[in-house]
């Protein structure tokens, strides 16, 4: 299959896997940001096959992993509503809140759906004119274009009946929270091919300088993993803080100029609780005020619905980069997908989630 | 001013199923005669009693039942009604089985087109004829519009076990070989591209068939060399495997290689964000064979359509007891693991 299968082509990544041995020289800690990437590297056994002293840490890019649980919880309240078609991306409906997920809501008479675009749920508002359509718009900077055209284009319809549960989250603070915390062990970032499709790379610039860090853009095939991999181990064994792109295919250093329009015309940046790690400042997108009779937080009366973590799970610290999942010790035990204690153990892009299906209690080398 | 008189009779040539369809009333029989007698007739059915009496040849008898609630009724490659037809008959004959007899209930919507059903049960009559089973007794229920999605279908089936054969999932020896009979996702992914809410269009279809005539050549070259044999429906391979490793407490080991993935349903998972191992399929087969028949096993397959692209994709160990675990392309090894439910796209 054309733009997959040369991504993929083992010989190609055997010769990046001998280059990679080649040039390092001493242990280097890297951190893919995304769990996209996290997900291709364990299902790939990539880590198996790089030298020992190449260590890959888990980054927080994982949309449902970092979505608060209150966020959660305003979801059900909102889901539970009669007068309520509740859409969302399909990966949420099986996060945990504090008693049940929007599964359960479901299954009690809830009218939840998965779509696959937040645009879906307009055409959902238009043709139930009766009802209230609400779209959970969580994500990074990958999903805050297509929900700001959401809302965009239901501002110009003057569509009343739908609003979005706005949990938009950015990646460049969320790096800083990780180089600025005490335990941080990351010397150098696999930045997210898809997040830098959008935004370009050039807001990781003032990272790399200001915290002396190598960061990669690139993608979530073997190959692309592997080179990024490579440029990134050259970088550090060079001592060079710079930001090399070798997702060239797709990144280019400002990004798509009309998506970030969107997003600004729509968003403001604002902070954020990310779940599992805590308030990170100006680390969010929210509605501006002139769309903020799309807020759902708005529409629907919920800010006295607070809730709490389990005391348990180490979610916050596997996200960082500071705990390994198999590292905490509910994995596998009180946490499993069928009764997971955070969203890492069930989002399909958590890490918690690929270790458990790919590697657990199994040796495999 | 003149009024006409009113004549009250029934209505009695429908174009949507009615609740007085399922009442056992006049109307009852008329779907009976204009939908399901034209399609379905046999020296059992047609005697319209209560029951099918069978003489069933001698044997021990297997026995099995599924209910088909899938949705797009219509889909590309099938449709509910062979599927319900198929489904069954392949899970009596993934336990040794030789399929006789089905009975077939419906519960259909009220407001369901009738030259829909009429199609369906077209349909189930000629699965059950390719087959080689009757269709011997049946019912009909209707519910209120709202309280069901157009119709589902339950069916039940009896088949007679070949003398002398032990298929079981229980039966996995260190050293088997595991054959997959062709490509894996096919009907999964032709259901899920089918349904509203997708914006992209694919050409994939459903691998939805029958699998006994495949199987009883297999069982007549080699009765004993088959350890169990089973068609990886829901949770696709993965869930199959699993069960099977489950089961007996042996590890299995897949090769990533040998896997067959048809393009259209590698772009369709690949959008998705699903593995094609996890996917449904309604006409493959996963065996494990004592290794030194597998050759003949192969060779008997590939004479078959069903399975042209049959393929050894591993083997039975004495390691890891009731896991799965893949050889990937790359030289490193993951687990194959059941899926945990209803397979969610991603967020991005």
């Amino acid at each position: 299959m054309k733009f997959i299968d040369e991504y993929r082509d083992p010989q190609l990544a055997r010769k990046f896997l001998d280059e990679i041995r080649r040039t390092t020289t001493r242990h280097w800690t890297i951190m893919e940001i995304c769990g996209g990437q996290t997900h291709s590297i364990i299902r790939n056994g990539i880590d198996q096959l790089l030298p020992e002293s190449i260590e890959l840490v888990h980054g927080p890019g994982c949309p449902v992993c970092v979505t608060p649980l209150e966020s959660i919880e305003r979801a059900l309240a909102i889901a539970s509503r009669k007068e309520v078609i509740f859409t969302s991306f399909g990966d949420m409906l099986r996060v945990p809140g504090n008693s049940k997920d929007l599964f359960m809501a479901r299954s009690e008479g809830g009218d939840v759906r998965i779509l696959f675009s937040p645009l879906d749920a307009l055409q959902i508002a238009r043709d139930n004119p009766t009802k209230e359509v609400v779209f959970f718009a969580v994500g990074f900077e990958t999903t805050a274009p297509a929900n700001a055209m959401a809302v965009w284009q239901a501002a110009r319809e003057g569509i009343k009946n739908f609003s979005v549960l706005v949990s938009q989250v950015m990646v460049p603070p969320a790096m800083r929270a990780i180089l600025l915390s005490p335990g941080n062990r990351v010397q150098g970032f696999l930045a997210a091919g898809h997040v830098c499709a959008v935004m370009g790379y050039e807001e990781y610039e003032p990272v790399a300088h200001e915290f002396n860090v190598p960061v990669v853009p690139t993608g979530f095939e073997p190959v692309d993993l592997l080179a990024g991999i490579l440029r990134t181990v050259e970088l550090l064994e060079e001592g060079r803080a710079e930001v090399v792109n070798c997702y060239g295919r797709v990144v280019s250093r400002e990004g798509n100029l009309a998506a970030k329009q969107t997003i600004s015309k729509v968003f403001e940046v604002t902070d954020r609780q990310w779940r599992g790690i805590g308030l990170i400042p100006l680390s969010g997108l929210g509605l501006r005020a002139e769309y903020a009779h799309f807020d759902a937080e708005k529409k629907f009366d919920l800010t006295h619905i607070r809730a709490a973590e389990s005391l348990l799970c180490m979610s916050g610290s596997v996200l960082q980069g500071i705990l390994k999942p198999d590292a905490c010790p509910a994995f596998s035990r009180e946490c499993t997908p069928e009764h997971p204690l955070g969203a890492t153990m069930v989002s399909s892009e958590g890490a918690c989630a690929a270790y458990y299906n790919y590697h657990r209690n199994f040796d495999v080398s | 001013m003149t009024i006409a008189p009113v004549c009250f009779t029934p209505i009695l040539q429908h174009e949507t199923v009615q609740m007085a369809h399922g009442a056992g009333g006049r109307l009852s029989q008329s779907l009976m005669q204009r939908v399901f007698m034209p399609h379905i007739h046999n020296p059992f059915l047609d005697l319209l009693d209560d029951q099918a009496k069978l003489d069933l040849p001698p044997g021990r008898a297997a026995f099995t039942t599924d209910t088909y609630v899938v949705s797009p009724v219509f889909f590309p490659g099938g449709n509910i009604g062979e599927l319900a037809v198929n489904g069954t008959v392949n899970d009596l004959a993934v336990g040794g089985a030789k399929p006789l007899y089905l009975s077939a209930g419906f519960v259909l919507e009220e407001g369901f087109l009738l030259a829909e059903l009429e199609t369906i049960v077209k349909s189930m009559a000629e699965a059950a004829c390719r087959a080689g089973v009757m269709i011997v007794t049946g019912d009909t229920k209707v519910v209120g519009k709202g309280q069901r999605d157009r119709i589902f279908i339950n069916t039940s089936g009896i088949g007679i076990i070949r003398e002398g054969v032990n298929l079981s999932c229980r039966n996995l020896k260190v050293g088997d070989s595991i054959i997959l009979s062709g490509t894996v996702g096919d009907h999964g992914m032709a259901i899920m591209t089918s349904r509203e809410g997708l914006s992209f269009q694919s050409r994939i279809t459903s691998d939805c068939a029958a699998l006994n005539g495949m199987i009883g050549s297999i069982l007549d070259e080699v009765p004993l060399a088959i350890h169990a044999m089973r068609d990886p429906t829901r949770g696709g391979v993965a869930a199959t495997l699993n069960e099977l490793a489950v089961s007996s407490s042996v590890g299995i080991e897949i090769n990533e290689t040998t896997i067959l993935v048809k393009p259209d349903v590698r772009g369709a998972c690949e959008l998705l964000g699903i593995d094609p191992l996890h996917v449904a399929n309604e006409g493959k087969l996963v065996m494990a064979v004592a290794a030194d028949k597998v050759q003949t096993v192969l060779d008997v397959m590939r004479t078959f359509d069903l399975g042209r692209d049959a393929v050894i994709i591993g083997s039975v160990v004495d390691d890891h007891p009731g896991m799965v675990v893949m050889r990937t392309v790359y030289g490193s090894r993951r687990i194959i693991d059941l899926p945990l439910g209803e397979q969610l796209p991603r967020i991005c």
